[in-house]
């Protein structure tokens, strides 16, 4: 399988009483009481360095992703941090996950296929193309978009992405919501027909069906952990299967917390308080912004409205352990933490790209390099041969990176590592 | 109370709309919480022929016709094509919150079709310094507080659907946010979509009603309207929040029976 470090790029340092004193970390906080210029771009280089060192030390790819106005996670650029990235990385065999710039906020939303092609002839074709929808927060509070538009816009670039990079001749898109008279990318990407794409979602069966239907990886960007994405993924298992589809494990990828010590106990002593401060300030929002009225269609809200889902429980109300023990964070000794990925992630979710937050929340930046050679020496080599078993292709990866992770990729000419 | 369903936008809207009483047409556009039949107009009937047509997407069993408009210039021919399928000339527009906005673009688009027009509470207009809350970010338990100044009113309890059936409560919830999610179509992400380049084109005696504690569109917004309607009054109702007609359905029907006899 494909193991990747992800990064959100938070504020690592939000004071004590934050979620007592602001009503959001998203969309809301104020700057000006909250953050200092020069100290965040000690943190983007901080995050910059923690993915070029997962990458060192043999993750098979880096993950960055989109968010806006968004204390938790603030590159409102991917790209930008994937271009350092894709320099940094020439050379060898770390695909550059991008998770990914987000369509409806792009306009024209041929500026991503663009950026992503400039990524791929950087990269020596080794980037996965995120595509994702963008949340109520980033699209429709920061962005503007409006919410009854925001698949419909997202479906339409999405189709103009995958042709912008394919089509042999110039043409014209006549949209609903772009028009564009002369489409003609440059650059293209090196990985043909075009480069690998994921999309994440959140459980909507609309996204199932949409993840089946374009061949793509789906994938599901949690902070709650394998047990509470049981049910959800089945559910895309299921679509998988009614369409007669192959249920390759790598057409489902996850984002799953690790932290990793000498031993459970050591864990708790080391990550407890960064777990927290992820669950209590980096997840403080109002509910309402998750589902600005419009954004889900009918069906999905009458859905939504019958199931009478138990409200989500309220994480303020939990501590460490109870993360641990409901497996929103997988934490412990490395046999721990492999054994429950194993069994909760890859077997109990059937998932064949798999993402791991390894700096989570408040965590320093040398705990969190520690946290990743732990993983990468500890855990990681014994989980990248599952699935070999079942002789599946990763048709979700860079070709020229699907097989084993031992010999160097050939650099485009000229590439040098930096 | 008579009710029918016009299909208009070649067929592909379909538009509920509610008719009672006798006298002068008068056509009302309801805000963002959809359509209620209620004592205000009740009120308005007992002067008028009162046409209430529900906004594109909240008439039931027609949730997707929405998505065949794609902004306000389409919304407004619609309604300029139902007001014809009514047989509607020079009627009396009153619109509350968004359907004020959209009563006000109506008669700015066809000057002749507005006899009168009497705007509840309308949004169209921006400021700075007196921002329009967007009621999506409200928590909706909360919500209710700021449309209605009494949040425990009957006429609250009403529109929200508080009660003990926990299946009417669901059916309600469903409604409210998906009139919400139709109507914000043509305000988001603010109000302001040109209403000040086309309102001099509004030719009818205008009145602006707003309730005094209105805590979503500020009463100030009125002088956006009567600076730039001549002749244009504001009549500001004591008691009431967003939803003056609801809260002081009486005094409200009165004050726009006074003004469309005039």
């Amino acid at each position: 399988m494909k193991i990747s470090a992800f990064h959100l790029m938070p504020h690592r340092e939000l004071p004590d009483d934050f979620e007592k004193r602001y009503e959001s970390v998203w969309v809301t906080p104020p700057w000006w009481e909250l953050a200092d210029a020069t100290r965040v771009g000690q943190y983007y280089n901080w995050t910059l360095d923690e993915l070029l060192f997962a990458a060192r030390a043999g993750f098979d790819g880096v993950c960055t992703n989109e968010h806006h106005q968004n204390a938790y996670g603030f590159m409102p650029s991917p790209n930008i941090m994937g271009a350092v990235l894709a320099k940094a990385t020439n050379g060898s065999n770390v695909a550059i996950v991008q998770m990914g710039a987000t369509l409806p906020t792009s306009n024209p939303p041929i500026r991503v296929a663009e950026e992503y092609a400039m990524l791929d002839c950087i990269s020596g074709g080794r980037l996965v193309a995120g595509l994702p929808l963008g949340s109520p927060m980033d699209v429709n509070l920061a962005y503007g978009i409006t919410p009854m538009e925001h698949r419909e816009r997202y479906r339409e670039a999405f189709a103009l992405t995958l042709k912008a990079w394919q089509a042999r001749e110039l043409f014209a898109w006549n949209g609903r919501y772009y028009q564009l008279a002369n489409v003609n990318l440059w650059p293209r990407p090196i990985q043909q027909p075009h480069p690998p794409v994921w999309v994440p979602g959140s459980g909507s069966i609309s996204t199932f069906d949409f993840a089946v239907d374009n061949e793509v990886c789906y994938c599901f960007l949690s902070y709650s952990g394998a047990k509470a994405a049981k049910t959800m993924m089945q559910g895309y298992w299921d679509v998988v299967a009614k369409k007669g589809r192959e249920t390759n494990p790598y057409r489902a990828g996850f984002l799953q917390l690790v932290a990793v010590a000498e031993s459970d106990a050591a864990a708790e002593a080391k990550y407890a308080r960064h777990v927290e401060y992820f669950y209590h300030k980096c997840l403080h929002w109002p509910i309402q912004y998750l589902s600005p009225p419009g954004n889900q269609d009918y069906r999905s809200l009458v859905a939504a409205a019958k199931s009478n889902i138990r409200r989500a429980e309220d994480p303020k109300s939990l501590r460490y352990r109870d993360f641990v023990e409901k497996g929103y964070v997988i934490a412990g000794s490395a046999a721990t933490v492999r054994d429950r990925i194993k069994e909760e992630v890859v077997k109990g979710l059937r998932v064949g790209n798999l993402m791991v937050l390894l700096q989570i929340g408040s965590m320093p930046h040398e705990l969190t390099l520690e946290n990743m050679d732990r993983f990468a020496r500890d855990v990681l080599p014994s989980l990248r041969g599952e699935w070999d078993d079942e002789g599946w292709v990763n048709h979700w990866w860079p070709e020229r990176l699907r097989g084993s992770a031992k010999a160097p990729a050939p650099a485009p000419v000229g590439a040098g590592r930096s | 109370m008579s009710e029918r369903t016009l299909a208009v936008w070649d067929g592909k809207v379909r538009v509920r709309v509610q008719s009672k009483g006798s006298g002068p047409a008068l056509v009302f556009f309801h805000g963002p919480w959809g359509l209620t039949w209620d004592p205000f107009l009740d009120e308005l009937a007992q002067s008028f022929t009162v046409h209430a047509p529900e906004h594109p997407g909240t008439t039931p069993g027609a949730p997707d016709d929405i998505y065949h408009l794609d902004g306000l210039w389409d919304l407004v021919l619609c309604y300029d094509e139902l007001l014809q399928g009514l047989g509607v000339t020079d009627a009396t527009l009153v619109g509350h919150s968004v359907g004020g906005m959209v009563a006000c673009e109506l008669a700015a688009s066809y000057p002749t079709r507005a006899g009168k027009l009497a705007l509840i509470a309308p949004l169209g207009f921006w400021r700075d310094a007196d921002r329009v809350v967007n009621w999506a970010m409200l928590d909706p338990a909360r919500l209710p507080e700021y449309v209605f100044r009494d949040p425990k009113s009957e006429a609250a309890r009403r529109m929200f659907g508080v009660g003990d059936d926990p299946e009417a409560a669901q059916a309600a919830k469903v409604r409210l946010a998906w009139a919400m999610g139709t109507t914000s179509k043509f305000i988001w992400p603010l109000p302001d979509k040109g209403l000040k380049k086309r309102i001099h084109r509004v030719k009818a005696p205008t009145l602006l009603v707003w309730g005094k504690e209105d805590r979503l569109v500020p009463p100030v917004y009125a002088d956006e309207f009567t600076r730039r309607i001549s002749g244009a009054r504001v009549q500001t109702v004591d008691g009431a929040g967003h939803v003056p007609h609801l809260e002081r359905p009486d005094v409200v029907a009165r004050m726009i029976r006074e003004f469309a006899s005039a």
